[in-house]
């Protein structure tokens, strides 16, 4: 059976100054017709640009094909005209993007956006489109598709609009769809009900699918082959089983092992420790909309009547979906925002009732990892000062706090020289890496970390959730960890809260939580971990090989 | 800076237009010594054309035009320069702290602002110096006065923005005080922007002081290209010479400082930089 689409020495280049010259170097691949073909790679590998390539949707005149073919049917791809492209797009080739957001049209009703598609494409009658449209809508299970055609993409929740993207993406019944990691930008839950209705579309229309994305329990979760990319080139392809379980190349190999663990990790916290931090009925609602002489606008509870208590030595997570307060919350107990009501003790006294102006000694003490590393470093100031600009403003003289900056960064895994460059000349996990050392600068007692690793490559990440695990413990730290990622919390959390709606629905030690969910949100999150059972089997065959070892 | 140079090098324009602004700000450095009389002196025959004795004509009463441009170019420099200066430090303070702050503070700075923004900036601009008694002081006054609002939005804009960025959180959580925050956290990420509308205040100055001297609300001890044309225009069309010199080194002025404005714009802003790459 010849394939759908396949794709051979495909070139693509980088313009001049980029940090290698061919983007994708030599890529072949096969889809056949029914399949869905997983292309896994870190960020940088180029797996997007191959699907770009497709669709002839490279950057032009920056990023360009410069070699190979990508052959549909008789045709290559490369070479059809501008006009031919465009009637290949959508109605026989589609894309589905990673932001529903962005790709929508927020100025135009999903109904219409769809209906474009067809009216462009085919003969039929406004009424004929109509019905056609709010069948798909139905077939993609969104609700009520008669409002949802009249609706504007704000009006959607995230997984809705992914849901009409798909329904776009499918309207004209494409022989292939080529969905660049459709599902990053979603929740766990949302995730989970995604790619299961990609696949019974997929089943259903006998679609080949070429599915863009990094994350490896989604990749068991969905494919039946894979094809892995390191630094523009292809390193291992074969069936999704023989991926997964026996991976070949090193560097999947590595990929693989990256894979956090179902398999709480905690060895437990003394049941002496003393508590450092509590937080009693901490309560925050927004309020958003009505000025000065408009209408009262909406409030949302966004951490609703929150105890948590955090003992030396302990790292409890704060697992949760999108819009949970998770993130509230932790910015309310480091008095970035003001809380409405209730404590947090620090040590016994109550933070929330120390005047702004007081704050400052209380500062030292609490520290804060934040999510992103490229918003977090001022980008005007090297490293040096970044991380020793805190001491200084709490009295240290300004040697002996660069002095400090520099054992610092010995610590976190960077040299002491990096410490005369700017944050731009860093990737991501070093960025994270001088992030952790900032924060480690005022000898805090307690260090929030808010979803430290989820702007990170899967390879990164277990790096830097070992280095802080590896600081918590040499300096005696207590950590509050904020994440949307189950496995991650398995890997550094004693205990877990997990966060719904503002509410803290279950809250107890991680082995046991994984073990015994007694929420029924709780173990709904655990049953949308992608690829669940694969990962599940990995931590267990781990367990089994460190068993042996030792 | 060998880097900004080449970055701003590729926008053409903008290199001629620093070349045209070049050439006025050293004629204003020379004024003195090229004509070193008071450009005021009655220098010859009144009305007399351009090209002969005197480079571009004398005027009504005798005055030599080409003296007055030279001596002119100081004051529209000099009053442009300190206008836009007071107006953009003013402006960005007023701004950065309602940009900072947010709610109660920055509606009743943003109020405030609006309220100068609701008076035609021209008409305030006259109000000002016919209540103030024309001097060289209350022209400054009156151009910063009417350029600082649309410097405060534009810092407020872009403070709001990066006061809700990590790093300045991160500075928050070290214990920073809202003063440190403010100059050395969020200000420096927010000068280029600054620094262009600066730039391009300063034409809009120009513009403003000539056009004030045109109206005889100049500074009378002072030489300036609106007072040459306001001199100049009841005799338009028996000598049309007083009004187009003085008039075309407006023109060119106020280009070349937006022509460099724009290749500032160019430069400094890295968006835009990636894609002229």
């Amino acid at each position: 059976m010849t394939p759908l689409l396949s794709i051979r020495g495909l070139q693509v280049a980088l313009p001049k100054g980029a940090d290698r010259a061919l983007a994708v170097d030599g890529v072949d691949l096969e889809l056949g017709r029914n399949e869905i073909l997983c292309l896994v790679g870190e960020s940088g590998s180029g797996k997007s640009l191959t699907a770009r390539a497709v669709m002839g949707l490279l950057p032009a005149p920056l990023v360009k094909v410069v070699g190979g073919e990508i052959r549909f049917g008789d045709e290559d791809l490369l070479t059809v005209s501008a006009a031919r492209m465009r009637a290949l797009r959508g109605k026989d080739i589609s894309m589905i993007f990673q932001e529903p957001m962005t790709a929508l049209n927020p100025l135009h009703t999903i109904g219409m956006q769809i209906d474009e598609v067809v009216k462009v494409h085919s003969q039929q009658s406004p009424a004929e489109r109509r019905e056609r449209v709010i069948r798909l809508l139905d077939d993609v299970h969104l609700p009520d598709p008669e409002g949802i055609y009249g609706a504007y993409p704000h009006q959607l929740s995230g997984g809705q609009r992914q849901r009409a993207m798909i329904a776009m993406a499918l309207i004209l019944e494409p022989q292939i769809i080529i969905a660049d990691e459709p599902t990053t930008a979603l929740d766990v839950t949302t995730q989970a009900q995604i790619l299961k209705l990609l696949k019974e579309l997929q089943e259903e229309h006998h679609t080949g699918v070429l599915f863009i994305t990094h994350d490896f329990g989604v990749v068991a979760e969905i494919a039946d082959r894979v094809a892995v990319m390191q630094h523009g080139k292809l390193v291992e392809a074969g069936a999704a089983e023989q991926i997964l379980n026996e991976p070949r190349h090193p560097y999947t190999r590595a990929l693989v092992a990256a894979v956090p663990d179902l398999v709480p990790k905690s060895q437990g916290v003394a049941q002496d420790a003393p508590t450092v931090l509590e937080t009693r009925q901490v309560d925050k609602v927004f309020r958003s909309g009505g000025g000065l002489l408009g209408k009262r606008g909406r409030a949302v509870h966004a951490v609703d009547r929150v105890s948590v208590a955090l003992r030396r030595g302990e790292t409890l997570g704060v697992v949760g979906e999108s819009g949970s307060g998770k993130s509230t919350l932790a910015r309310l107990i480091t008095r970035l925002i003001a809380a409405d009501d209730g404590q947090v003790l620090l040590g016994g006294e109550d933070l929330l009732a120390v005047p702004a102006s007081r704050m400052r000694p209380y500062r030292k003490r609490i520290q804060m990892v934040f999510q992103d590393p490229y918003a977090s470093l001022n980008p005007r100031y090297k490293v040096g000062r970044l991380i020793a600009e805190g001491p200084i403003i709490h009295g240290t003289p300004s040697e002996a706090a660069y002095e400090r900056a520099h054992e610092l960064l010995e610590l976190v895994g960077l040299e002491r020289r990096v410490a005369d460059r700017y944050p731009h000349e860093f990737s991501g996990g070093q960025r994270q890496r001088i992030g952790i050392a900032r924060s480690l600068a005022l000898e805090p007692e307690i260090l929030v970390a808010d979803e430290p690793v989820s702007a990170l490559d899967v390879s990164v990440q277990a790096q830097v959730l070992e280095l802080l695990a590896d600081i918590r413990d040499r300096l005696h730290l207590s950590m509050l960890f904020i994440t949307h990622d189950l496995c991650v919390a398995a890997q550094v959390c004693d205990s877990i809260a997990v966060m719904r709606r503002g509410a803290v629905v279950e809250y107890g030690p991680t082995a046991r939580i994984f073990s015994d969910p007694q929420h029924a949100y709780t173990r709904e999150l655990l049953a949308s971990v992608p690829g669940y059972a694969w990962v599940s089997r990995q931590s267990e065959a781990r367990g089994t090989a460190g068993q042996a070892v030792s | 800076m060998l880097e900004f140079w080449r970055l701003f090098r590729r926008n053409r324009s903008a290199v001629f237009g620093l070349l045209i602004l070049w050439a006025v700000i050293v004629l204003a450095f020379i004024a003195p010594l090229i004509y070193p009389d008071d450009p005021f002196r009655l220098a010859g025959r009144p009305m007399s054309g351009p090209f002969g004795d005197h480079l571009f004509g004398t005027d009504t009463l005798g005055r030599d035009v080409a003296a007055g441009i030279a001596h002119g170019a100081r004051t529209s420099l000099l009053i442009g320069l300190i206008a836009t200066a007071v107006a953009v430090v003013f402006g960005t303070l007023i701004g950065g702290f309602a940009g900072y702050h947010g709610g109660w503070i920055d509606d009743a700075l943003m109020r405030l602002t609006e309220l100068f923004q609701t008076i035609p900036s021209f008409v305030f601009a006259i109000l000002l110096v016919a209540i103030l008694t024309p001097t060289i002081e209350s022209i400054v006054i009156a151009i910063a006065v009417v350029s600082w609002p649309a410097v405060a939005r534009l810092v407020r804009g872009e403070f709001l923005s990066l006061r809700n960025r990590e790093f300045v959180q991160a500075g928050v959580c070290l214990g920073m005080s809202s003063l440190r925050i403010i100059f050395l956290q969020i200000l420096p990420n927010a000068i280029s922007p600054i620094i262009v509308t600066g730039s391009l205040m300063v034409a809009t100055a120009i513009l403003i002081e000539s056009g004030l001297s045109f109206l005889g609300l100049g500074d009378p001890n002072v030489m300036s290209w609106g007072f040459l044309i306001g001199a100049g225009r009841t005799v338009l069309r028996s000598a049309w010479w007083i009004c187009t010199f003085p008039g075309i080194a407006i023109l060119l002025t106020v280009l070349a400082i937006n022509l460099v404005g724009e290749g500032l714009n160019d430069a400094l802003n890295p968006r835009l930089r990636e894609q002229r790459a």
